[in-house]
């Protein structure tokens, strides 16, 4: 055994890009990273509109704007408070499903449960006749859609409490259960077969001052209270211990099962609030496309704002200024109604995209390490330091994330977590 | 002789579910719940109906196969790059699956209205392409005429992933991968390109799902403006064959048997009004429900999802 | 099985041929944590050799370096005299070396078979019948009692333990790790694996077995390497030694760390727990009879291999595993009523007006919510009281802020989620929750692991005030050194099982290293006692 022969093998290479998960970034940076997503995604689309419909950036821009704030004092009293209402209803929505999110609880039924909640309030109308007096009226369309909205939520949450079944496909069913069921209602009520119900005659909420104040109102004030509810009630707080560990809220004594069911009461007697309020102070009717694909996007609200009620109202303000703007766009260059959803999606992919920038850092590795070094899984220098930033959408580039300091990956551990230098992150 | 139109006409309309399904099935044996597919579809066969305007404009004069062909790699093109965009999003990027794929349809949905209003302004040539995809019934007058070659090419391509996913190497690692990406990880299977593959085939085959609606099934221009609701139903045709597509050929039929009952119950002598057929056309979901219910009730493994669904993997989690 | 003129052939044979594995001055850190420090080791081919030492000792790192997992600081690996770099399981498996980690890496849904074969690609066609034919043989040949076909969800953890050991057979090992396979096993399945790690090694194969469990290196082993604090002690024929030589080699002389230790003081029962026996979710018993006293004023230690029964005993308690049998009384000190906590939510226990703290082993986990602040965090246990709907933050503020004050838990503020503070804050932040509720009961679960020499200090210091203020602590420890000078008396479990309580201040380690690690089959009634 005096003499070995040394043979190097070429061992697996440390790969080009390192990936590791990213545990502080200051608020302003994230919002940094966020927000340029947004500008990068929003001239990428001024760059597509210039190609596809010839609507230099200039003209790009100032359509938003007319399409949003009105082309003269007239014309933006109206589009204004329409931007105000479907902001509205949008964040209405999203708030509706947060409590469920915070929980990872994923329902992505909204669509059916505020569909089912309009539908609940337009029967009560379309039943009671002339028997009960206005306030009366309200009151047991608001309860019957609530109700509505309870009972489309709740049956998916007991089923997924008890026997853990999946929710996300669940809730996903509900939806059309839903849409073919007012299909059915709307058949039954229009004697002619039309399917076309028309406009109610009674169950208009009163106007105070503009036809959309109250339900403008109503939305900021729910805004409010859930935002309470959120961060400062005792339920509140036990959506966010299960969401964020049940082991956590077992060892803590907290059932499960009971704030699952619970939390998504609230979800579903939300959703149906808002399918009151479309038809008590705006559609005054029902179809199959009430809700309109709102019920999805309100998911896509309610996770850019990070489930935080607050943000979430100028996400969903961002949504609908984006859509009006790009209507306004397809009306003036005649490009057809769905193109607001391309430059929505295009929005949507860039800031789905840079919450990996946010979330993780990106480590490029300068150069090979040599094939028998000692350092074979040591870290990786850092090329650029510049700032994380965009670069979602189908490009493809990445940004690489700023970092000092070597890290080692798979000696990462606990104990090397436990070092006092590691933590006290700043 | 209705009672065997009605038979036909269902495995027909099925067809687009199998596509779809088929498709979902297998990007959700990789672990990714891609809630894109209406979108996907709507896309791929906003391609390939467009390469059929270019093509049947001027009365088809190109070979009938050739024309076929072309709009099939169109379509699969257009589903594929879909599937490509989600994958960066949803692999790469590792961003939440639900929102990703939502965001998919939300744009694939507008992308394709935006091509088909396109087509439109142009002129409607792709219905004229209609007869060809119905090879080799096309002439027949009988009620045969609705199967057509992309029927065979749904069944054959269901038994043929049927197969890959259970019989071959590449199907066990794959589903390795849905089921763990962390011990398919450590077996030294390349997680990331599985999902990639996997995800951009399964978008590819969706794609024909909608294809197969709008010009063969349909042959209407206004049928695109359908083809989101087929996605969904798709989408819930993987459940309800608990993620094996051999299962979802009959469930396909279930499923066409079921959208198609309320119009037809009529004619087998039935009085029923437009009210109880919409009724009816809750049923796949209500049945879809019914078998979730079932399944994670039983809570037999074998029938629940692959195991990782919609959970991002990243290795150093472990 | 083989013939001796064939075995004296092998000997010859196997003398001149080099070390199946040598491993030459290899070293690995983790952070300022040395795990393992120049470590010299040799594998003969056809031997059993048993790695052993205690918790942290270094075994598991040592070995995951030859298996590709991690990759040394410093150091030469050689397999047949030859240098090698492994730098990941595929490395591994070229030079013919399989490792059966303690934490089985299965898909559940597939068959044994399919598990086997996965991520093999041989180049050869798939063919799931030729598969099971060949694991059938494998398993035919070593005695295996296992089918090719069944599904590893509807597996017993043994079965589960052998389909690992096909995948590594499969792939052609020729050098077998096994890391702690028995922590897992009955009695009876030991004995089942023993007979086929013997059979292996007929055939050939070289085995490294890593274990803590005494009777079992001398039952299986032909040599046994020993390490201690990631440093190899020595490696000596099996048949030369005892449990009590190997004992001492393991535990080392007695390190004196000068933690303060008061005399107990108005001692009085608190908490009593008779004849608790429990399954965990495989099926596997993991508390057996278990019977024991807390009283107030002193610090009960409860010693053991890990995973011998100390985590289902402290969640028994809080009410968090519900135990088959077995009873558990708490003795209000006020009035010296008895409540029964068996069959208890965790709520109900605190609505009881039973003041039971407990720190659980796994921080982020369980005790604590990452994501969330300090605030919060201490909020967990409180944020009930009151009538009110909204929380009362106020007063958790205020705690957190001495917490952050008297443990010097080092936070930029408040609103720092938790998780991004070092583990030694992190246990502050729990620890200094748990104990601010006044309990009467503090059970503590490897309060100190993962921590430095000062934080360590810190929650030492912790646990004593509360013996001064009458608390009873049970406290779970790893390290023998600390239960011994730290505690008043130390209850050793040992699979499942209180193999004896002894008097901190008078018992030594040797005593209970062997009451830890001692076989099973064993009378367990005649060292019970205590100091009380």
């Amino acid at each position: 055994m005096s003499s070995y022969n040394v043979i190097k093998h070429e061992v697996s290479k440390e790969p080009l890009i390192h990936i590791t998960k990213n545990s502080a970034m200051p608020f302003w940076k994230s919002f940094l990273i966020r927000a340029a997503a947004v500008a990068i995604a929003f001239l990428l689309c001024s760059i597509l509109s210039y190609l596809m419909i010839g609507a230099n950036p200039l003209e790009f821009l100032k359509t938003f704007w007319d399409g949003n704030f009105g082309i003269n004092a007239a014309a933006s009293k109206i589009v204004i408070w329409k931007l105000a209402k479907d902001t509205a209803v949008l964040l209405c929505i999203a708030l509706a499903i947060t409590p469920a999110f915070r929980m990872k609880f994923w329902n992505i039924g909204a669509e059916g449960q505020v569909l089912i909640g309009a539908l609940a309030a337009v029967a009560v109308v379309y039943y009671s006749g002339d028997k009960f007096p206005d306030w009366l009226l309200f009151l047991f369309m608001l309860l019957a859609a609530v109700a509505a909205g309870i009972v489309w939520a709740v049956i998916p949450a007991i089923f997924k409490a008890i026997w853990n079944s999946n929710e996300t496909l669940f809730t996903l069913m509900m939806n059309y259960a839903a849409t073919y069921f007012v299909a059915f209602c709307l058949v039954k009520w229009t004697p002619d077969g039309s399917s076309t119900l028309g406009e109610l005659k009674r169950g208009h909420l009163p106007s105070i001052g503009h036809p959309y104040l109250l339900l403008i109102l109503t939305v900021l004030l729910i805004t409010g209270l859930l935002f309470v509810y959120l961060y400062y009630s005792k339920q509140g707080y036990e959506i966010s211990v299960v969401g964020e560990s049940q082991r956590t809220a077992k060892y803590i004594g907290i059932n499960v099962k009971k704030v699952i069911i619970r939390t998504m009461t609230l979800s579903g007697a939300l959703c149906g609030l808002t399918g009151f309020m479309i038809v008590a102070a705006l559609d005054h009717s029902v179809t199959t496309t009430t809700v309109g694909g709102r019920g999805f996007t309100a998911i896509i609200v309610s996770w850019m704002a990070k489930f935080n009620p607050l943000v979430m109202i100028g996400v969903a303000f961002l949504i609908v200024f984006l859509n009006q703007g790009a209507n306004r766009l397809a009306t003036n260059f005649r490009v057809g109604k769905a193109f607001p959803d391309l430059v929505v999606g295009v929005i949507i992919f860039f800031v789905i995209g840079c919450e990996f920038f946010i979330r993780y850092k990106v480590h490029i590795r300068r150069k090979a390490p040599a094939a028998a070094s000692v350092s074979g899984n040591v870290a990786e220098g850092i090329s650029e330091s510049g700032e994380g930033s965009g670069g979602g959408g189908g490009d493809g580039s990445g940004v690489v994330e700023a970092s000092g300091e070597a890290r080692s990956d798979e000696a990462v551990n606990e104990t090397v977590n436990d070092t006092e230098k590691e933590g006290n992150a700043k | 002789m209705i009672v065997f139109e009605f038979l036909l006409n269902a495995l027909a309309i099925g067809i687009t579910f199998l596509y779809g399904s088929m498709g979902e099935t297998i990007t959700e044996k990789a672990g990714h719940l891609n809630l894109g597919i209406p979108g996907i579809m709507s896309v791929g066969s906003a391609c390939g109906c467009a390469v059929l305007n270019v093509l049947c404009r001027d009365g088809c004069p190109v070979h009938p196969v050739l024309i076929v062909i072309l709009a099939l790699l169109a379509t699969l093109a257009g589903g594929a790059l879909m599937g490509l965009l989600y994958s960066f999003l949803a692999v790469s990027l590792r961003s939440n699956q639900n929102v990703t794929g939502l965001a998919m349809t939300i744009f694939g949905v507008g992308l394709a209205k935006f091509i088909f209003a396109k087509l439109e302004v142009d002129g409607v040539f792709y219905t004229r392409s209609t007869k060809y995809f119905r090879f080799p019934f096309a002439n027949t007058t009988s009620s045969l005429q609705y199967i057509g070659i992309l029927v065979f090419l749904g069944i054959a391509l269901a038994i043929v992933s049927s197969v890959v996913l259970s019989r071959t190497r590449v199907g066990l690692h794959l589903r390795a991968v849905g089921e763990s990406p962390a011990t398919a990880d450590a077996a030294g299977i390349n997680v990331t390109k599985y999902k990639y593959i996997a995800t951009i085939i399964g978008s590819a085959i969706a794609a024909l799902g909608g294809l197969f609606y709008i010009v063969d099934f349909q042959g209407s221009q206004e049928a695109y403006l359908t083809v989101e609701a087929m996605g969904w139903l798709s989408v819930a045709l993987v459940i309800f064959s608990t993620w094996r597509p051999y299962v979802s050929i009959f469930g396909s039929f279930v499923f066409g048997v079921l959208y198609i009952l309320g119009s037809y119950l009529p004619s087998f002598g039935l009085k029923v009004d437009m009210a109880t057929s919409n009724l009816i056309k809750t049923l796949p979901y209500v049945v879809t429900i019914i078998v979730l219910i079932i399944t994670s009730i039983r809570n037999r493994p074998e029938n629940q999802p692959p195991a990782s669904l919609g959970v991002s993997y990243f290795r150093e989690d472990r | 099985m083989t013939d001796p003129a064939e075995k004296t052939r092998d000997l010859t044979e196997n003398a001149n041929r080099p070390y199946a594995l040598e491993l030459k001055g290899v070293s690995k850190a983790f952070g300022s944590i040395q795990a393992n420090y120049k470590v010299d080791l040799q594998l003969k081919h056809g031997e059993i050799l048993a790695l052993l030492g205690e918790n942290g000792s270094g075994k598991t790192t040592l070995m995951n370096m030859v298996a590709g997992i991690y990759f040394p600081d410093e150091g030469q690996i050689f397999v047949d005299g030859e240098e090698v770099v492994i730098g990941s399981p595929r490395d591994a498996y070229k030079y013919k070396i399989g490792m059966i980690h303690q934490h089985f890496k299965l898909v559940d849904l597939f068959s044994a078979a399919e598990n086997v074969v996965l991520g093999v690609n041989d180049g050869s066609r798939y063919s799931i019948k030729e598969v099971n034919e060949r694991v059938r043989q494998i398993a035919d040949r070593y005695g295996f009692n296992i089918n090719p076909k069944d599904k590893i969800h509807e597996m017993s953890v043994s079965q589960k333990q052998t389909v690992e050991i096909l995948k590594v057979l499969y792939r052609g090992a020729e050098i077998l790790i096994l890391d702690e396979p028995t922590a897992v096993l009955t009695p009876q399945e030991t004995e089942v694996l023993f007979s086929v790690l013997r059979q292996m090694k007929a055939d050939g194969k070289s085995i490294v077995i890593i274990t803590h469990k005494l009777h079992e290196v001398l039952a299986i082993s032909d040599r046994v390497a020993v390490l201690r604090k990631g440093e190899h002690i020595a490696t000596v024929n099996t048949a030369e030694s005892t449990e009590s030589s190997l004992t001492e080699m393991m535990v080392g002389k007695k390190v004196s760390l000068n933690i303060d230790r008061t005399e107990p003081h108005d001692t009085a029962e608190r908490l009593v727990v008779k004849g608790l026996s429990g399954h965990n979710p495989e099926g596997l018993k993991v508390l057996d009879d278990v019977s024991f006293t807390a009283f107030g004023g002193e610090i009960l230690g409860i010693a053991g291999i890990a995973g011998s029964g100390q985590r289902e005993l402290l969640e028994a308690v809080a009410g968090i595993y519900s135990p088959d049998e077995g009873e558990i009384t708490y003795i209000e000190p006020k009035n010296g009523d008895r409540v029964n906590l068996r069959k208890k939510t965790p709520l109900q226990i605190r609505e009881l007006g039973v003041r039971l703290s407990f720190v659980p082993e796994d921080r982020l986990g369980m005790g604590l919510v990452g994501s969330m602040d300090i605030t919060d965090n201490v909020m967990l246990r409180s944020y009930r009281s009151g009538r009110t709907i909204l929380l009362n933050r106020n007063d958790p503020k205020k705690l957190a802020e001495d917490i952050v004050r008297d443990l010097e838990v080092a936070t930029p503020n408040l609103r720092t989620p938790v998780r991004r503070l070092s583990g030694g804050n992190v246990q502050k932040v729990l620890v200094g929750r748990e104990i601010a509720s006044a309990p009467s009961v503090l059970m503590a679960a490897y309060p100190v692991r993962g921590l430095d020499i000062n934080s360590s200090y810190a929650i030492y210091n912790l646990l004593n005030d509360q013996k001064e203020r009458g608390v009873a602590v049970i406290f779970v420890g790893e390290d023998l050194d600390v239960l011994i000078e730290l505690c008043d008396r130390i209850l050793v479990i040992n699979s499942g099982r209180v193999t004896g309580i002894v008097d901190a201040r008078t018992t030594d380690k040797e005593t209970v290293g062997f009451l830890m690690t001692k076989s099973d089959d064993r009378p367990k009634s005649d060292e019970r006692g205590g100091n009380s």
